[in-house]
């Protein structure tokens, strides 16, 4: 069986491909719609960009090590985006939100279909890149 | 399938993707900002905004500046100069869109000096020592008056004008006016109505040439 064609390749570049689209998705909304970028996102963004670059290096050749690689990054991230979505419920109270100055990160900039807010994309990416990744570990592992 | 070829296929989608939306978005919103000052025509220039040069000039240059606004200060004078390169021949409309931290009372500076005569000296003045009173972008009007020394102003009667309800509606009008035509950032630029194509001095000075050039 050629690499390319394990499960595992498959799983990975599915991450990856979340990782890319999210890379550029948050580079369109800042640097083209020009919208302000809160420090909540500036996290989100110094973690989920390295995963648009590393998940590649473990698919030329597939090593399923990426994933320990990979894994610490979107977990970290994970956790800033939940936090920043609860955040924008307001389930996290008025004090300790971390930017009250510049740009709040409470407030919305974008909702489509009436839910879909970019703290929501950011849990939903980085949700489903830790889903792949462990799914490839205990997949590749057997 | 060749994993190579499916991950370089993607790649290159994602990004003709980004591209792609990157233009259409962008002609979009200069559509977008065209139709604004069409719809708001009224609202580019104000009876009371402050102008300088030559009332019957062909070509009128409406800036939304912004006094803390680090690059309103670079192009200050390359506007100055493009006024001394055609003298006559081009008008400047200063609007306010004070939107820096602490802004708001450095244009009341302005408005205040201006009833003394004295507006573009006290403009150039600020905007030369902007650092010094607006550092970290936060414009501090307390660390202004040092730089205003000997430019002969009452600055007591500055600061009482300050407080002006007047003054106080002249910014919140060109504060309403900036939104209704789009300037979300400084400086912003109209030729003779016509918003830049596209942010830089150089699309200035094109629109600029092309209106010297016209009737």
């Amino acid at each position: 069986m050629r690499n390319d064609a394990t499960p595992g390749w498959t799983l990975i570049f599915a991450a990856w491909l979340v990782a890319a689209a999210s890379t550029l998705g948050a580079l369109f909304f800042g640097e083209v719609m020009h919208l302000p970028t809160c420090v909540l996102c500036w996290y989100q963004r110094i973690f989920m960009f390295p995963l648009a670059l590393i998940l590649p290096a473990g698919l030329f050749p597939f090593d399923r090590r990426v994933v320990r690689y990979a894994l610490p990054l979107a977990v970290v991230g994970w956790t800033i985006a939940v936090f920043h979505q609860l955040l924008v419920a307001g389930v996290i109270p008025e004090e300790i939100r971390p930017c009250t100055q510049g740009v709040p990160c409470s407030q919305t900039v974008i909702e489509w279909f009436g839910f879909l807010t970019i703290p929501l994309l950011s849990v939903i990416a980085f949700s489903t890149i830790i889903a792949l990744l462990i799914v490839t570990h205990f997949r590749s592992s057997k | 399938m060749n994993g190579k070829w499916v991950f370089a296929g993607a790649a290159a989608l994602l990004l003709i993707v980004f591209a792609v939306a990157t233009m259409s978005y962008k002609s979009e919103s200069s559509d977008q900002s065209a139709q604004a000052v069409s719809r708001n025509k009224e609202r580019l220039v104000r009876m009371h905004s402050p102008t300088l040069g030559n009332a019957q000039a062909k070509v009128e240059i409406v800036e939304f500046l912004d006094p803390a606004c680090e690059t309103c200060s670079r192009f200050y004078p390359l506007v100055k100069q493009m006024m001394a390169a055609n003298p006559n021949d081009i008008r400047l409309v200063l609007r306010y869109a004070p939107f820096h931290n602490g802004s708001e009372a450095v244009v009341a500076v302005l408005e205040a000096a201006r009833r003394q005569g004295k507006l573009w000296p006290v403009l150039e003045a600020l905007l030369a020592s902007q650092s010094a009173w607006a550092p970290q972008h936060t414009a501090q009007v307390n660390l202004v008056w040092p730089h205003l020394e000997g430019l002969g102003l009452d600055l007591e009667r500055l600061r009482a004008d300050m407080n002006a309800p007047e003054i106080v509606r002249i910014i919140e009008q060109d504060l309403a006016d900036a939104q209704a035509l789009n300037v979300t950032k400084t400086p912003e630029f109209f030729v003779n109505g016509q918003p830049l194509p596209r942010f830089g001095f150089e699309y200035l000075q094109q629109l600029v040439d092309r209106a010297l050039q016209g009737t």
